[in-house]
């Protein structure tokens, strides 16, 4: 249970990275920890007790195989992941360019 | 096996591939590759339309089979409900390429805005079609980060804060998805709807199963824009480019967001009454306070963006007053009703809110604002613009004979058949206020006397811009044509059914 409960607290962090910071790039970096909370649980998830790699062999059918879902799962998002952050990372790049500030409160031309 | 299925996906995806290798030695090659790739989406989309009817096709990619009935690869499903959400998808996509093609000559990087809509559609028409949970989280994002670069395409002060909203929030829902995702596989051990569906009906854990519900209807939800989700909407459609706006609010919104939505709850989980009561809920509230936040604009993107969330209110609404009858196990046709109510809209909305978007970036690419007090007299001036938007605005605000009308009222009487009169009663209210909405847009834009201190000529737009206009206009007028009878079930009625039988789709998929 309690790898479980460190990931939830890991999820809190970036939550309240998310809500409380005020720069941008410390909200990208906020976003990222929480998203990667997500894959530990998920990655967590498919953890089996004395399991092995999927490759089944005739010979020895009483072995106990991992599901490979979770880990090709977790391996797409954080490639998803990657693209996403670069992807901010970019719009923070041009925004700092046109406001000349990372500062949240100082970026409000879009009101109502 | 339909091997056509599959081309949604691929098509679009080599599209966007050649358009980035090649674009930059063969001039013109964007535009026109783009054009013709979204043009036979729209001819292969219309062929399943018209021949799917009531089966339910189901592509293996990489032909693995289920084994003991337990599905293991890759499924492509496409139903009834599937084919008219990739109609609207790549037919809105096609006129707004095709809009594009003058439109967007006065940005830089055309090739990339052709790449990147090119990968747009490829993730929503993914999304529609993919029948496990993995392939839809993995098409979203490719739709999704798609959407985020061209929300920022102006690279302006104003695009640039939307897309920063725009990501942070659409980065949370990704976020929930996943982590719904997560607690789905942790108890069923497997992601494919139809599985998961009867892994579920062979017992569970109450509260758990409302947990899961909760995360994807808070993620998906985000995606959607439903009332207390909406902060990013209204920026990010008003920032993009005008062709992209009518992306996304007329086709993003629904296939990433109510689609999954409607698809997950009828077909994946049993329809409880709480969670349909909170469906509907939802559904009300955004489609009163989009209306009510819609009338103070006077940004003409701003005002539909806002318009926008209040018209999906009423597709959410009606298709929860669906949920709510089959949960009580009573009166099925009237939920019936209810839901082909809901989807006429959905199909309705794309029509003419692409159009309107249109036409705002027509008004804005000739006078060059998109202020209404700033603007006036343009009738005299566009007159086709003019036109095709006030059959937009009569079709958005229910006038008869315009598709608003006949899709608001099937929703109007199916509230009032299943005993909802206050719903019903603010389905109306609303509608009235969409029309003062609408007719504050006409008469500031079109018909107020023309600023005379400001000599510029102005001009009607372009052909590829008037061509898409007036498509969408009689498209507008077309779709009411799907209430009457024979055409209805031919093309409302599959939809339906798929949702009204909730273990129909899982055991046609899984072959059980």
């Amino acid at each position: 249970m309690i790898p479980y409960l460190l990931c939830f607290i890991l999820f809190l962090v970036g939550l309240y990275g998310v809500i409380t910071r005020r720069n941008l790039v410390k909200i990208a970096i906020s976003l990222s920890i929480m998203e990667f909370s997500i894959f530990l649980f998920f990655a967590l998830i498919g953890f089996v007790e004395g399991g092995v790699a999927p490759i089944v062999d005739p010979a020895d059918p009483v072995k106990t195989y991992v599901d490979p879902l979770p880990q090709a799962m977790v391996l797409t998002a954080i490639v998803i992941g990657l693209a996403t952050t670069a992807m901010l990372m970019a719009v923070i790049i041009r925004i700092y360019r046109k406001y000349g500030t990372f500062d949240i409160r100082e970026i409000k031309n879009l009101r109502g | 096996m339909n091997p056509l299925i599959p081309l949604f996906v691929v098509i679009p995806l080599a599209g966007a591939f050649l358009i980035m290798i090649l674009g930059s030695f063969i001039r013109n090659l964007n535009k026109y590759l783009a054009s013709l790739v979204l043009l036979f989406l729209v001819i292969v989309s219309f062929y399943f339309l018209f021949t799917t009817g009531s089966k339910v096709s189901v592509y293996k990619v990489g032909g693995w089979e289920a084994v003991n009935s337990i599905p293991i690869g890759i499924y492509m499903v496409l139903d009834g409900f599937t084919a008219i959400v990739l109609c609207i998808i790549n037919l809105i996509g096609f006129l707004s390429v095709f809009y594009s093609i003058s439109y967007i000559s006065r940005y830089t990087a055309e090739n990339n805005f052709y790449a990147l809509f090119c990968l747009m559609i490829a993730g929503m028409n993914g999304v529609v079609l993919s029948g496990d949970m993995f392939n839809i989280f993995v098409f979203l994002e490719i739709s999704a980060i798609s959407s985020y670069a061209l929300v920022a395409f102006g690279v302006e002060k104003n695009e640039l804060e939307a897309t920063f909203k725009y990501q942070v929030l659409g980065g949370l829902a990704s976020f929930l998805i996943l982590i719904g995702i997560a607690f789905i596989y942790w108890k069923a051990k497997t992601l494919n709807i139809a599985d998961i569906r009867n892994v579920f009906s062979s017992g569970y854990d109450r509260k758990y199963y409302l947990l899961v519900q909760i995360l994807l209807l808070s993620g998906f939800g985000l995606k959607a824009a439903i009332m207390p989700f909406h902060a990013w909407l209204p920026d990010a459609h008003s920032s993009a480019p005008s062709p992209i706006s009518a992306m996304l609010s007329g086709v993003l919104i629904k296939a990433v967001g109510i689609y999954v939505i409607i698809r997950l709850f009828f077909n994946m989980f049993a329809i409880s009454e709480g969670m349909a009561i909170l469906i509907t809920t939802l559904g009300t509230l955004s489609m009163v306070v989009g209306a009510f936040l819609a009338i103070g604009q006077w940004d003409i993107k701003r005002l539909l963006a806002f318009s926008s969330i209040s018209q999906m209110g009423y597709v959410i609404l009606s298709v929860g007053i669906g949920m709510i009858l089959i949960s009580r196990g009573v009166r099925g046709e009237i939920a019936a009703l209810a839901i082909a109510g809901g989807i006429f809209h959905l199909i309705n909305h794309a029509a003419f809110k692409g159009l309107l978007f249109l036409n705002a970036g027509a008004i804005e690419y000739s006078i060059g604002t998109r202020n209404l007090q700033e603007m006036g007299g343009l009738s005299k001036s566009m007159p086709v613009t003019s036109a095709t938007s006030f059959v937009a605005s009569l079709s958005i605000s229910g006038i008869p004979p315009f598709n608003g009308f006949f899709s608001k009222l099937i929703i109007i009487v199916a509230a009032i058949l299943a005993k909802f009169y206050f719903l019903a009663l603010l389905a109306v209210i609303v509608s009235i206020i969409t029309l003062s909405i609408f007719m504050k847009f006409q008469r500031y834009a079109f018909s107020n006397k023309t600023d005379t201190r400001n000599k510029v000529k102005i001009r009607e737009v372009p052909f590829p811009m008037l061509f898409s206009m007036i498509i969408l206009s009689i498209v507008c007028l077309l779709l009411s044509v799907l209430v009457f009878p024979g055409i209805r079930e031919m093309i409302l009625t599959p939809a339906t059914d798929i949702l009204m039988d909730p273990s129909k789709y899982s055991s046609i998929i899984t072959g059980m």
